[in-house]
């Protein structure tokens, strides 16, 4: 096994030990704990009126549109990872490369400022 | 070399089980779920192959970033699943045509690798050596020079993808009242700063 | 055999033990943060805080712990009951799995990857699942609002959060966590950058949902968010996620910007300290801050939270890469600090 691969066991170990951690709270809970669930109890909590309806309804298209802005931002920095280890070996040029991205990105910005996209009310 | 062929088969067992699951469970949010799961799984075959930037990438943009999209909408639209279904037969055909020309493509691939493995080499620029650098900086020395058109197409893309966002979502209500701070900062006549006797009033 | 055990079995019980090394203190820390929470904004109240169980009332964590776990498990029936226990295991397992990576002293880490930076963003990412599942599972309007609030505030500032680990970056030239504290035995990078230090700071008191950006379980409005259907351990395992993710966080902190293990000055009486200890009290610095702040700040309003993170975070950091990047290059920062 290589070393890059050695580096990264300990990472799954660390992953099943507090996964089952976790687990084993929740279950030893269960397990010793008194249960004794009767209807009003496991109804859903409303402020002591009863749920009127199902309460996954639509909400709002502004919370789509800050989860897709979020995407594209989130692209954009997952591009300036690599940049931003390597920019002593890539130099001006790469530099301005990143600019020039970084400025088509930001006329998108201006766009959706200026459209009020990102006002809430 | 055991505990890396045990995790091999850990990772693409999950990762081919949970993309089975992401089809066939019947609520779209533990499709989502498992999505997510397949996903994880692939990063960790990309941790075995010694590509770390991108399985963390995988992990950032695709689980922490589309994926939560996914979550939202099939989380709290009210999507009427039995409506759904019915256009299964519908569309059977056209996904299995798509299905297949993607199937096409993968062997082409494939077979290309098997007739000739240096083709890809050839047509890439030649990366740096793996014992010197890591592979993040590998990847930034080619993508912001060699691959520049590439890099800023992708960057148009991006463009493109938020104004289209923002054209198909966004519509301004009116009559709603919003606060703007520096209107009511500027506001002089309101604010007025006082020294206070302790103990008194104004 | 004899192979097996050498080869196998021993390593892995050795990192099982380095693991547990880990967890036990942090999850000691994360009761006794609660405590210091309330104990501290006691101070700032002038009230007492907890007092009654053990000397100073240093046993009310455990108390509070045990009272926790003898209680029933309620899982209401709108409940989606898988994802709705899984929501509370996701969120301490994800606080607990991003300290695989962090040095807590020179060369003290357990899993010395070259990308630890990029490893702790996607952690922190993901912080964002166990939220709006627990929301969404629970089938209640108070969760499923708090959850849907977390999710579109935690993502708003984790670009801004992106953008100024970028900054640090471009100063170090490496992903490798070590690297990046190694950086800073001239100068701690809190100096050099900042403004963008400060705004780190205040996007992890949104990241972590923390005063004064607590809207996804703003008591007043939705009770308590996306937790309120969860009773018992389920409950429990948020909480201390939740904590815990603020040591996280302020671990991230300290890294990024206060130099890790490093001591202030690389003279005499400040080397004898061993540097775990510094790293220590500089998370302890950090949260100190978390819960002044708390104890000090109203609420924001949500309009003015998304604001502050889109309108006002996110063109600084943005421009602070652009100007970073443009210095460290005309100096050739990155090969001075390597």
């Amino acid at each position: 096994m290589n070393e890059l691969l050695l580096e990264y066991l300990p990472i799954l170990i660390f992953l099943g030990i507090a996964g089952g951690l976790a687990a084993a709270i929740i279950v030893a809970s269960l397990i010793i704990a008194p249960q004794r669930p009767d209807p009003e109890k496991l109804s859903a909590y409303e402020c002591g009126f009863e749920a009127f309806e199902d309460a996954r309804t639509r909400f709002d298209v502004r919370f789509y549109l800050v989860a897709i802005l979020f995407i594209i931002f989130d692209l954009e920095v997952a591009f300036l990872f690599p940049w931003a280890v390597s920019l002593g070996e890539i130099g001006v040029f790469g530099f301005w490369s990143m600019v020039v991205f970084l400025g088509i990105l930001t006329v998108g910005f201006v766009y959706e400022w200026r459209k009020g996209a990102l006002e809430w009310e | 070399m055991i505990i890396q062929s045990l995790a091999f088969y850990l990772f693409s067992i999950v990762a081919v089980a949970s993309a089975v699951m992401v089809i066939s469970a019947r609520n779209p949010v533990h499709s989502v779920l498992f999505l997510i799961l397949a996903f994880f799984n692939s990063a960790g075959l990309f941790v075995l192959l010694g590509a770390e930037f991108l399985a963390m990438i995988l992990v950032v943009v695709y689980v922490g970033a589309v994926a939560v999209l996914f979550m939202f909408v099939v989380m709290m639209l009210d999507i009427n699943f039995t409506a759904l279904r019915e256009g299964f037969l519908q569309y059977l055909p056209l996904g299995g045509l798509i299905g297949l020309v993607l199937l096409l493509e993968l062997a082409v691939i494939l077979g290309g690798w098997i007739i000739a493995p240096g083709a890809a080499e050839r047509a890439a620029a030649p990366t740096p050596a793996i014992d010197s650098v890591n592979n993040t900086e590998a990847l930034g020395q080619l993508i912001y020079t060699n691959y520049i058109y590439f890099f800023q197409a992708a960057g148009m893309v991006l463009l493109v993808a938020m104004i289209g966002a923002i054209v198909l979502t966004h519509r301004s209500r009116p009559g709603v009242r919003k606060q703007k701070i520096s209107e009511q900062v500027a506001r002089e006549d309101s604010i007025e700063m006082r020294d206070m006797p302790s103990g008194g009033g104004i | 055999m004899a192979e097996f055990w050498t080869g196998y079995a021993w390593p892995a019980i050795w990192i099982g033990l380095q693991v547990v090394a880990i967890i036990i203190p942090l999850l000691l820390c994360v009761a006794y943060l609660v405590y210091a929470e309330r104990k501290v904004i006691a101070a700032i109240h002038l009230r007492r805080g907890p007092n009654v169980v053990g000397p100073y009332g240093l046993l009310q964590p455990i108390a509070d712990g045990m009272k926790l776990f003898f209680k029933e498990t309620v899982i209401p029936t709108g409940a989606n009951r898988g994802v709705f226990i899984i929501a509370p295991v996701l969120t301490f397992t994800l606080a607990l799995i991003a300290w695989a990576v962090i040095p807590v002293g020179d060369g003290l880490v357990i899993a010395d990857i070259n990308v630890g930076i990029l490893y702790l963003f996607a952690i922190s990412s993901l912080g964002v699942y166990g939220i709006l599942m627990a929301g969404w599972a629970s089938n209640s309007k108070y969760a499923f609002l708090g959850g849907l609030r977390s999710a579109a505030q935690m993502v708003s500032y984790e670009v801004s959060m992106g953008f100024i680990i970028i900054s640090v970056l471009l100063v170090v030239g490496s992903l490798n966590l070590s690297d990046i504290v190694n950086a800073q035995r001239h100068i701690w990078f809190v100096i050099p950058l900042f403004p963008m230090a400060v705004i780190f700071f205040v996007s992890t008191l949104a990241e972590t949902n923390r005063h004064p950006f607590d809207l996804p379980e703003a008591e007043a409005e939705l009770v308590s968010g996306y937790n309120v259907e969860y009773s018992s351990m389920a409950f429990a395992l948020f909480f201390l996620g939740e904590y815990a993710n603020m040591i996280l966080m302020s671990a991230m902190t300290t890294i990024l910007f206060l130099g890790g293990w490093l001591p202030p000055f690389n003279v005499a009486p400040f080397t004898w300290i061993p540097g775990p200890i510094w790293f220590a009290a500089k998370i302890a610095f950090c949260l100190f801050i978390f819960l002044w702040v708390r104890a000090t700040f109203p609420r924001y309003r949500y309009d003015q939270l998304m604001r502050l993170g889109w309108k006002v975070f996110l063109p600084i950091s943005l421009a602070a890469v652009v100007i970073v990047g443009g210095v460290v290059l005309a100096f050739d920062i990155q090969s001075l600090v390597k």
